[in-house]
């Protein structure tokens, strides 16, 4: 009895993983589909004379060519590693800072986290419009500080071309600071006990202890940090739009709405299609070795 | 945790000075993450007149909701003037089918990827989630046409097809990662006892996933009404969500500016999120740390 009995499960078990598979299936196939077949589409396109309509006839490099012909894609590229680097290092700081500052035995350090994170959950757009208002020449801080006294006080980085860049970093930065917290505020949390009190007994310092055995000891999350911070950047969009329209002229532009300009208003569907793989092929040399390692890590691990 | 009042070599009253710092400076960012939102508020209470005249930094004289009235009622997006509510429910009708439908997708999918795993699953997985990673640029323009020949384009319909397929890999991941966690005797025994697959899948395994599915929702719902990508290049006219409504009456060149009206309709547009946030934060930070990169 006991052996007919397992074999029977043994069947139901045998259709139970084929209704697994089916249930998977439709994502899966979705996935396939709408990703990588798409990826697969977009970079044919790429290698396409497609214009203002998706035509099929080959072109060759042609669409790359023009791509890195353009004065626009090289100031969008430019804006990117200099909006990038400065939002990745600027997170940090002070998200770190922060996370210290937080994890001393605060009295409202709920309240303090909520307020502090609170940004991340509105949308870049909302983010944008404030933002813009904030540092609009004419009525915003700039004003504010002439109302104070500081008549001498400019601030026209929104107009200028060659500061609009820099007021994207602001408001990103107020908008994503507050995660990196969160993330290093977690990390704190799980650093062991015993080692710091062992340094401090042998008479480390508190600063000591932070450089030398805290910090080292969540390395890892520095890199997490960094890699989302690095992918947002990439996929930056909204904001630009909401804030500067990637203006004055393309002054603040970045790859991914020098993309959108090309595919939806410029009729340049193979150009766009181009910048699309370009910006693909950044974040997959950010993400794949990251997730490598990760997974890699985590069989390791458990 | 290594904090001043522990760990200190110094005297008494140095950490009293020590600690008041650092609640001088805790509460210096406090106010910088809050200053937006303050002028936001008080922006969108004062009267055009009184912004022209008064500063940035100033709280209203005359407190007035004649601009969050004019944004839900009146604001122009484009050449419509029906306000940004037509919008807000446009984002309704979007976020609640996507949310839904790819919450549910993700749950089976993870269980089914996890408990009654076949062979391929750990591939099938590292192929659905790499979808989490693509800048969506590389998928606007056959997207766009392929909503075109479905008859979905412009419409609200498309924009939840397109939030369930990229919003999968999310929430597959986060139920997967879920139910890793949960015993498999728990599915054995059930198999024992003659329970097929669906019916564990709703007896027992969804009454124990309320947490995720918070979590799943959440991120969903934030991903979804804040999106403005999808929705400006496949919904266009009065079927765009909120996002590319506000961004219309913000950079709207004809006319006055104004401001107050703006501001209202930023705050309309990131209320439901900042709710969610408010109170639910705790899910909101699983999802964001969960669907930041962890695989």
């Amino acid at each position: 009895m006991g052996a007919s009995q397992s074999t029977e499960s043994n069947l139901t078990a045998g259709i139970q993983r084929h209704l697994s598979k089916i249930v998977v299936a439709p994502s899966f196939a979705a996935s396939l589909f709408f990703v990588y077949g798409f990826i697969l589409w977009t970079g044919y396109m790429a290698f396409s004379k497609s214009r203002m309509l998706p035509v099929w006839d080959w072109a060759g490099l042609r669409q790359y060519e023009r791509l890195w012909q353009m004065e626009r894609w090289h100031v969008a590229i430019e804006n990117l590693f200099i909006f990038g680097g400065l939002f990745i290092v600027a997170c940090l700081v002070i998200g770190c800072l922060l996370a210290v500052l937080l994890d001393q035995r605060i009295r409202a350090e709920g309240v303090l986290r909520t307020i502090f994170l609170y940004p991340m959950a509105l949308s870049f757009i909302v983010t944008g419009t404030v933002w813009k208002w904030l540092l609009n020449p004419g009525l915003g801080l700039e004003s504010a500080m002439h109302d104070l006294g500081w008549t001498s006080f400019k601030f026209d980085w929104l107009i200028n071309s060659d500061m609009a860049i820099y007021t994207v970093v602001i408001a990103a930065v107020w908008q994503a600071s507050g995660f990196v917290m969160a993330m290093f505020l977690a990390a704190l949390r799980g650093v062991d006990q015993d080692i710091i009190r062992a340094a401090y007994m042998d008479g480390a310092s508190l600063p000591r202890i932070y450089f030398g055995i805290i910090i080292p000891s969540i390395r890892p999350v520095f890199l997490s940090a960094i890699v989302v911070l690095a992918h947002l950047a990439v996929k930056s969009f909204d904001l630009v739009i909401a804030l500067t329209g990637g203006g004055p002229g393309y002054s603040s532009d970045l790859p991914a709405t020098f993309m959108y300009t090309m595919a939806f208003q410029r009729n340049q569907l193979g150009v766009g299609a181009a910048s699309a793989m370009m910006m693909l092929a950044t974040v997959m040399a950010i993400i794949v070795p990251y997730l490598y390692s990760e997974l890699r890590g985590g069989k390791k691990n458990g | 945790m290594a904090d001043i009042q522990t760990y200190s070599h110094d005297a008494g009253w140095k950490n009293v000075v020590l600690r008041g710092l650092l609640y001088l400076v805790l509460i210096l960012f406090a106010l910088y993450y809050l200053f937006p939102l303050i002028v936001m508020i008080s922006t969108s209470l004062k009267s055009l007149d009184e912004i022209r005249e008064g500063s940035l930094v100033s709280l209203p004289r005359v407190i007035t909701f004649d601009a969050w009235n004019y944004a839900w009622n009146e604001a122009c997006v484009g050449v419509e003037c029906t306000g940004i509510k037509l919008y807000f429910w446009n984002s309704v009708k979007m976020a609640i089918p996507a949310v839904l439908i790819s919450t549910f997708l993700g749950a089976i999918n993870g269980y089914a990827l996890t408990k009654f795993r076949f062979k391929g699953a750990n591939i099938v997985f590292a192929l659905l989630l790499f979808g989490c990673f693509i800048p969506f640029q590389v998928v606007l323009l056959p997207m766009s046409q392929v909503l075109g020949k479905l008859g979905l384009a412009s419409s609200t319909s498309g924009l939840v097809m397109v939030h369930v397929v990229y919003g999968l890999c999310f929430t597959t991941l986060f139920f997967r990662n879920y139910y890793v966690s949960i015993p498999d005797e728990l599915v054995k025994a059930a198999t024992i006892d003659g329970a097929g697959f669906f019916t564990i899948f709703w007896r027992i395994i969804l009454p124990i996933s309320t947490p995720i599915i918070v979590v799943s929702v959440i991120w969903q719902f934030t991903q979804i009404w804040n999106d403005f990508l999808f929705g400006a290049s496949f919904a266009s006219g009065a079927n765009a969500p909120m996002t590319v409504a506000l961004n219309n009456i913000v950079n709207t060149t004809t006319g006055v500016k104004q401001y107050n009206v703006d501001m209202a309709a930023a705050l309309l547009t990131g209320l439901p999120t900042l709710l969610v946030y408010v109170l639910a934060g705790k899910y909101f930070v699983r999802g964001l740390t969960a669907g930041s990169v962890k695989g």
